[in-house]
């Protein structure tokens, strides 16, 4: 029998390791584990590496991991934001290392890990200082760029509901980066609004096939 | 030199439904963070006009109020937002496949310089102390099918804002095609800028002044 679903937050994160790369869902708030990110603060592993679109606010999240000093590199796209202090001041003394990509080259770059392509060219970048030591190469006439696929150890996204397989939906803009790092990470962990039993979910409408997915645990809605 | 003090300039919303003018029906556009997101206030009825969203938003309604507010449905701006009928969410690989693969039929972007050719700088000014972020603006500014700038002519210092080469850092090459200011409008095109139109207390002569590059005068 497959049993995804985990009895708690601590159960579902026990042997993440020092040094191991995670995937975090979310674009500011809207689909960040936030549950899930306190129970890593809480777990106590260190010199992580982060790939998330942003580098958390207000002190909570992946803001409140930073600041404990857990996070060794930070790959994102926009890691200012309100009140981003947390990262700004370690990445000013050069206490966190910042792999700067853009938004979509980063969601490709995540996409093709999951999809076991090694890399790919693109366009967007090229020109510019985030281009800076990366193969070039003409195709069709235009000017493209080498970005090397991501894969992580862990991916901890947030979804609204699942079922014991792994399947999940998700709600509004929430999805942003949960269908993609859930298949490029050895190990997905979703937390989940609501737990529903197997076969309620719409097999049209689910947007996560249970087989990206390797455990489930179900939190209070977040505020 | 012009006293620009005494001229009449466009205003934000001036130059929003300056570019409204130029979004036709049915198109597919994605508005920067900043300025550009204020031309959804002007979008007319009689057209259809698909926002986008980088986040993963197709058919963006109008900012959400009171309790159509849902902190999971947000635009790229991170503030909430309603859909319209027919709206379509999608995961975030999926929507820079809109951009980057060049479904999208314009995007707006704010910027700190445009050269003559069309290089765009608008992500970082090299402040070393300042925190590096890209965002969507490299994707967006060589996806969108037509890159729009809205943005003032002049820095607050007084330079103009066209340039011969960009000397912040760039976010895309030869990607602009047209520019839209509180003085002017001006095309990119292959033999370089063209002003399209211009306040009225300005003479084509005065733009140029002011601009500081070779312009062309498409009054004439």
């Amino acid at each position: 029998m497959i049993q995804k679903i985990m009895p708690s937050v601590v159960e579902a994160l026990r042997d993440i390791a020092d040094g191991s790369t995670i995937l975090i869902s979310g674009f500011g708030g809207a689909g960040l584990p936030i549950f899930l990110l306190d129970a890593l603060h809480d777990q106590g592993a260190k010199g992580l590496t982060l790939v998330s679109n942003n580098a958390g606010n207000s002190g909570i999240g992946i803001s409140k991991l930073i600041g404990a000093g857990r996070v060794k590199k930070m790959v994102c796209s926009f890691p200012r934001q309100p009140e981003s202090g947390a990262f700004d001041d370690l990445y000013r003394v050069g206490k966190i290392e910042l792999e700067l990509v853009p938004q979509g080259t980063l969601a490709e770059r995540i996409r093709a890990g999951g999809a076991g392509i090694g890399g790919f060219y693109t366009p967007t970048g090229f020109g510019t200082e985030l281009a800076k030591g990366k193969d070039v190469r003409e195709i069709d006439g235009v000017n493209h760029i080498f970005e090397k696929a991501i894969k992580a150890d862990y991916a901890l996204i947030k979804a609204d509901k699942g079922d014991r397989w792994g399947n999940l939906t998700y709600h509004g803009t929430g999805r942003n980066f949960g269908p993609i790092m859930a298949t490029a990470a050895l190990c997905t962990i979703a937390q989940v609004n609501q737990v529903v039993e197997l076969g309620t979910l719409d097999p049209e409408n689910i947007v996560t096939p249970g087989i990206f997915v390797e455990r489930i645990v179900k939190v209070g809605t977040s505020s | 030199m012009i006293d620009l003090s005494k001229i009449k300039k466009r205003s934000t919303a001036d130059i929003a439904k300056r570019i409204v003018q130029d979004i036709p029906d049915g198109a597919c556009v994605n508005l920067g963070i900043g300025q550009p997101m204020t031309i959804s206030n002007y979008l007319p009825e009689d057209r259809e006009i698909l926002l986008h969203s980088e986040n993963g938003l197709l058919g963006m309604g109008p900012l959400a109020t009171g309790d159509e507010i849902d902190e999971e449905l947000v635009n790229a701006g991170k503030q909430p937002v309603t859909m319209l009928p027919g709206a379509s969410i999608c995961h975030h690989a999926d929507s820079f496949v809109m951009i980057r693969g060049g479904h999208l039929d314009i995007c707006v972007l704010g910027a700190f310089q445009v050269s003559v050719r069309g290089d765009i700088a608008n992500w970082r000014t090299g402040d070393p102390m300042a925190i590096p972020a890209v965002g969507g603006a490299m994707d967006l500014a060589l996806g969108a099918k037509k890159l729009f700038v809205m943005m003032e002519h002049l820095t607050k210092s007084g330079q103009s804002k066209l340039v011969q080469e960009c000397s912040y850092p760039l976010t895309a090459l030869a990607a602009v095609d047209c520019i839209y200011t509180d003085l002017a409008t001006i095309e990119v095109t292959p033999s370089g800028l063209r002003a399209v139109d211009w306040v009225d207390e300005l003479s084509f002569e005065d733009l140029l002044e002011i601009s500081g590059v070779p312009l062309m005068n498409a009054r004439q």
